[in-house]
């Protein structure tokens, strides 16, 4: 399956989004959505789900990246940056050093991200997993495989309901968080290519970064030199179909406000 | 050339069907097919090179631990074998999907003799599914170089 390299297709349709797209490095209307999977294939393709209903994608490989993403890793809040506007985060339940579970809980502790919507997927129908998800205030639980129907509903939901939360947080910018990088491929992941730009404030438009996954074994998480970064911008199909909001499964109310 | 794209799209539609009644695929691979499009015509390609690619690296890590005579960490084997469980129903791979399964189940019952042959049965499967996605995207380029449009197959 000789191809001339593993993200060649990404590349491209990158620079085909890079037509046309506002000079502005995020459009506030853009739903922007952080997915979390250690697993690449299942990032590529919770990523692309995301893409083609339109969504601005950061994928990383660990809850560790996830809140380091988001700010959250130290204990101190970083009151004086501006916060990031992140919509949905989805997140796979089963990740080593960090699950989806304690991830979901880490966000919902932290002031500035806890009435962001977290996603849960697993591909084990397990329903206390499910119930204790949803108890600590998921916003649903996705079956995998994902599928475009489930993406689409999540998407539709996200339009539905009131996102002033997200549009009123000010955009803090890629290049003064630690956890973006132009990272060189490590040999044994994708076929060597030159590391395509990442999103910067110079840069017209969003283009998606390599990626590369992380070990396979199920060895705690530690502090990899590369990080796992894949943002990119949504795709110029629309979605068709608005299906109608899913069901809020809330058992528990954030309490805020 | 009308003639030589025709058969070339019936060849592929007619595969294509085969894969999915011999259950080599399922419904998911239909909905990744689903998200590829004209700014990316080789997103399925690439991405089940990437699939191969940690299928071989899985198995190579279940191999090692399985060789550890008289020390398998069952829970390691299992760990890989979760991994590529979830990969393979992420690309449609059902009958590599089916074997994981199995092979879960032998994984936590420590059953050695089990997981040995499930290993070997895993091996196997994807290396033919592998073979046959080449054949399939060989049919693809071959259409789409005699200047034809690659058919939408439903199955």
């Amino acid at each position: 399956m000789a191809r001339d390299g593993g993200v060649s297709c990404l590349r491209r349709s990158a620079e085909m989004m890079n037509v046309g797209i506002e000079s502005a490095p995020l459009d506030l209307d853009e739903v922007h959505v952080l997915a979390v999977d250690d697993s690449l294939v299942d990032r590529i393709v919770i990523e692309r789900l995301l893409r083609v209903t339109s969504c601005k994608v950061t994928a990383v490989d660990s809850g560790w990246r996830a809140l380091e993403f988001l700010g959250l890793d130290n204990e101190k809040a970083s009151a004086e940056f501006d916060r990031l506007k992140v919509d949905l985060i989805i997140t796979d339940y089963c990740m080593p050093g960090m699950t989806g579970y304690e991830l979901l809980k880490k966000i919902k502790e932290s002031s500035n991200f806890r009435e962001v919507p977290v996603v849960i997927m697993s591909s084990e129908n397990v329903l206390t997993r499910i119930d204790r998800c949803l108890e600590e205030g998921a916003e649903d639980f996705l079956l995998k495989p994902v599928k475009l129907a489930d993406v689409k509903r999540l998407r539709s939901h996200l339009t539905t309901k009131d996102v002033k939360l997200s549009n009123g947080n000010k955009r803090k910018l890629p290049e003064d968080s630690d956890s973006v990088h132009t990272t060189s491929l490590p040999a044994t992941t994708l076929p060597p290519s030159p590391p395509l730009t990442i999103l910067s404030d110079s840069s017209p438009s969003l283009s998606p970064v390599e990626m590369f996954s992380s070990s396979a074994l199920s060895s705690p998480i530690d502090d990899e030199d590369g990080d796992v970064l894949l943002t990119s911008s949504p795709e110029s199909s629309p979605t068709t179909e608005e299906e109608s909001p899913i069901r809020r499964q809330k058992l528990r109310s954030p309490g805020l406000d | 050339m009308d003639t030589l794209i025709a058969q070339l799209q019936k060849q592929f539609r007619d595969y294509t069907i085969s894969l999915y009644h011999q259950g080599f695929l399922d419904d998911q691979f239909t909905e990744l097919k689903k998200m590829q499009d004209e700014f990316s015509p080789d997103f399925v390609a690439e991405l089940v090179t990437l699939f191969f690619e940690d299928c071989e690296k899985l198995i190579s890590n279940m191999a090692r631990a399985l060789d550890q005579t008289g020390n398998v960490d069952f829970k390691l084997v299992g760990s890989s074998v979760h991994q590529l469980k979830g990969s393979s129903s992420s690309v449609g791979a059902k009958r590599v999907k089916g074997l994981c399964v199995v092979f879960k189940e032998c994984c936590d019952s420590q059953n050695y003799e089990g997981c040995v042959r499930c290993l070997q049965q895993v091996d196997v499967e994807y290396k033919s599914l592998k073979a046959k996605l080449q054949d399939l995207f060989n049919l693809e380029q071959q259409i789409v170089q005699a200047g034809g449009r690659i058919p939408q197959v439903d199955i």
